[in-house]
């Protein structure tokens, strides 16, 4: 049992926990920073997979944009924790029955796979050493999302997504000047 | 002399006697150097609060014209403990029908955000806690915790006021992260590496100040804003919204609030200094880390004495036009800069005319922005003047009659 083992059992348990926890809470507020408990965790993930980047721009996007702003239209609404409200519906029992079908096709077939049993290799690159290795691995994302051979047509219909997003909040926003008659 | 030149191996040094002569194995003993260490990043800036407190405290009474504190201890040295002391011994009131366990956990996860800063900043050239590559942009996400612990605290206070409070702080918190994210990315930009450390050591050749003041200038006031400090502190001014997020909070909790706010302050005044003003840079630093720490140390001192300057200066900024400045003003100034400094800096790569050109480029968008936000404002102006003509007062004729 590695360290490195350690960490990422305790991380998995602590964000199952959490996303259970976020489906099941009848507080609204307690789900919402339930889901930001576990974004976080999923950020520890990243870091262990050595995706630094990945790590802190999960944070800086989920927790502290999406989870903010969640959290926001929750305690916006009038009722947001009430003792009759259910958390589980008529439906739950199917739900449950097809995620737990839907679990153990996803295990046997990973199982199927060679590296399932086998410790990840270190991630190297032809000609640079251990150290520097973090860098090179920025320059390379960094590289990708803008080289035409690689990312970047994503990367500008993204852009453009989001300006449309921006534009149409805009239009739902602004106010409506009413003209006298 | 071996201790000037490297303390922290010296001391390492030491360790590894002790625990030689201890017989311990060499795994516990490089554990209680991480602990050492950790411990030692962790409550440095803690421990910094104590002073600077004291200071605060003195240098607004100067601006003020009156001594400041002067009962406890010489000079009011001990006012801190006592407030301490005050802080700790008061009654722990939770708020009937608040949620326990968010509102405990926020004033934790204030300061805690403030101190995970701590862990990225370079006090010298080998001195640092961990030299993430990535740790610019680790910072920028470290402050995303600090507003959760403000929406967490209003809301599980179970109080409208401090509700709303949360709200409005985390609106202005929130809105002045994009300036400030985008002011965060020129110094990389300029540096071609998004590690602290790294931008301090390409800051070899000439202060990132001289090729960018206006981000500089943007990333102070966005980082003021952040920290919820006059001109910006409608988050907590009682003449407005009782105590905003932190009305429920007594004892050591606020205590937590206080502190983290005052350790956040001096926090950005040592990052203004690490990416613009060359961090632990300056003369004589080939001789002792300790001459790099000094130098961090002074820088921040500097910044944080201009902080204060400000707050005791200036008065609050109603929430309007603080959100206004920022959306029409500091996010495309910020937009413009960068644009602007990716393109020239690429364009007069390894030129000796880059930076002149760089500080041409800052000032002319400042002035350019500027003269349009003057030009809008006047014409707003004068569109209210549309005031209806009123009677002038004027003073009967017989007192006319005996003043001529």
């Amino acid at each position: 049992m590695t360290p490195l083992q350690v960490i990422f059992l305790i991380t998995a348990a602590v964000t199952l926990v959490a996303a259970l926890a976020v489906v099941t809470r009848q507080n609204l507020v307690h789900a919402a920073l339930f889901l930001v408990l576990s974004l976080f965790g999923v950020a520890v993930f990243f870091v262990l997979l050595e995706a630094e980047f990945l790590a802190v721009v999960q944070v800086i996007v989920y927790i502290g944009a999406i989870a903010i702003l969640m959290i926001f239209a929750v305690m916006l609404t009038r009722k947001v924790a009430s003792d009759d409200t259910v958390a589980a519906n008529r439906n739950a029992g199917w739900a449950g029955l097809i995620a737990a079908g839907l679990f153990f096709i996803l295990v046997i077939m990973l199982s199927a796979w060679s590296g399932f049993y086998t410790q990840a290799a270190e991630l190297s690159r032809p000609g640079v050493d251990t150290a520097d290795l973090g860098q090179a691995m920025l320059v390379e994302l960094g590289e990708h999302l803008v080289s035409p051979q690689a990312y970047v047509i994503p990367f500008e219909v993204a852009s453009v997504l989001l300006l449309a997003a921006l534009i149409g909040s805009l239009v739902i926003a602004w106010p409506r000047i009413k003209k006298e008659a | 002399m071996e201790f000037l030149k490297d303390p922290v191996a010296f001391i390492a040094g030491l360790l590894q006697n002790l625990s030689a002569a201890l017989n311990l194995p060499p795994a516990v003993e490089s554990i209680l150097g991480t602990v050492i260490a950790v411990v030692v990043v962790a409550s440095f800036g803690l421990v910094l609060v104590i002073p600077m407190i004291w200071v605060e405290r003195k240098v607004a009474a100067r601006f003020q014209d009156r001594l400041g504190p002067n009962r406890a201890g010489p000079y009011g040295l001990l006012q801190t403990f006592a407030d301490m002391i005050k802080l700790i011994t008061k009654e722990n009131i939770t708020p009937d029908g608040a949620d326990k366990v968010p509102y405990n956990i926020a004033p934790v996860l204030s300061v805690v955000s403030v101190v995970m800063i701590w862990a990225v900043i370079p006090f010298s050239a080998i001195w640092i806690g961990s030299d993430l590559n990535v740790g610019v942009l680790y910072i920028a996400a470290v402050g995303s915790f600090g507003i959760l612990s403000v929406l967490m605290a209003g809301w599980s206070s179970n109080n409208k006021y401090a509700l709303l409070g949360a709200f409005r702080a985390v609106a202005q918190l929130v809105s002045y992260e994009v300036p400030l994210f985008m002011a965060l990315l020129v110094p990389i930009l300029l540096a071609g590496t998004m590690s602290v450390n790294g931008i301090v050591e390409a800051q070899s050749y000439g202060w990132f100040i001289l090729a960018a003041p206006v981000p500089a200038l943007i990333f102070f006031i966005s980082s003021v804003a952040e920290i919820g400090r006059t001109p910006f502190d409608l988050l907590e001014a009682e003449s407005e919204i009782v105590a905003g997020f932190h009305t429920e909070y007594t004892g050591m909790k606020f205590g937590m609030f206080f502190a983290g706010e005052f350790l956040h302050a001096f926090t950005i005044s040592v990052l203004t200094a690490i990416l613009f003003f060359g961090g632990w840079r300056g003369p004589g630093i080939e001789f002792s880390p300790l001459v790099g720490f000094f130098w961090l140390m002074a820088k921040g001192s500097a910044f944080y004495f201009l902080v204060m300057w400000i707050r005791t200066t200036l008065p609050r900024i109603r929430i309007d036009h603080m959100l206004a400045f920022n959306w029409k003003v500091l996010t495309p100034l910020s937009l413009v800069i960068l644009m602007l400094t990716a393109v020239l800096d690429k364009v007069f790569a390894g030129d000796p005319l880059r930076v002149p050109v760089l500080l041409a480029a800052n000032v002319v968008s400042l002035f350019v922005t500027l003269w349009l936000a003057t030009s809008v404002s006047k014409r707003q102006q004068k569109d209210l003047q549309t005031f209806p003509t009123r009677p002038v007062a004027v003073p009967p004729a017989s007192e006319a009659e005996t003043s001529a």
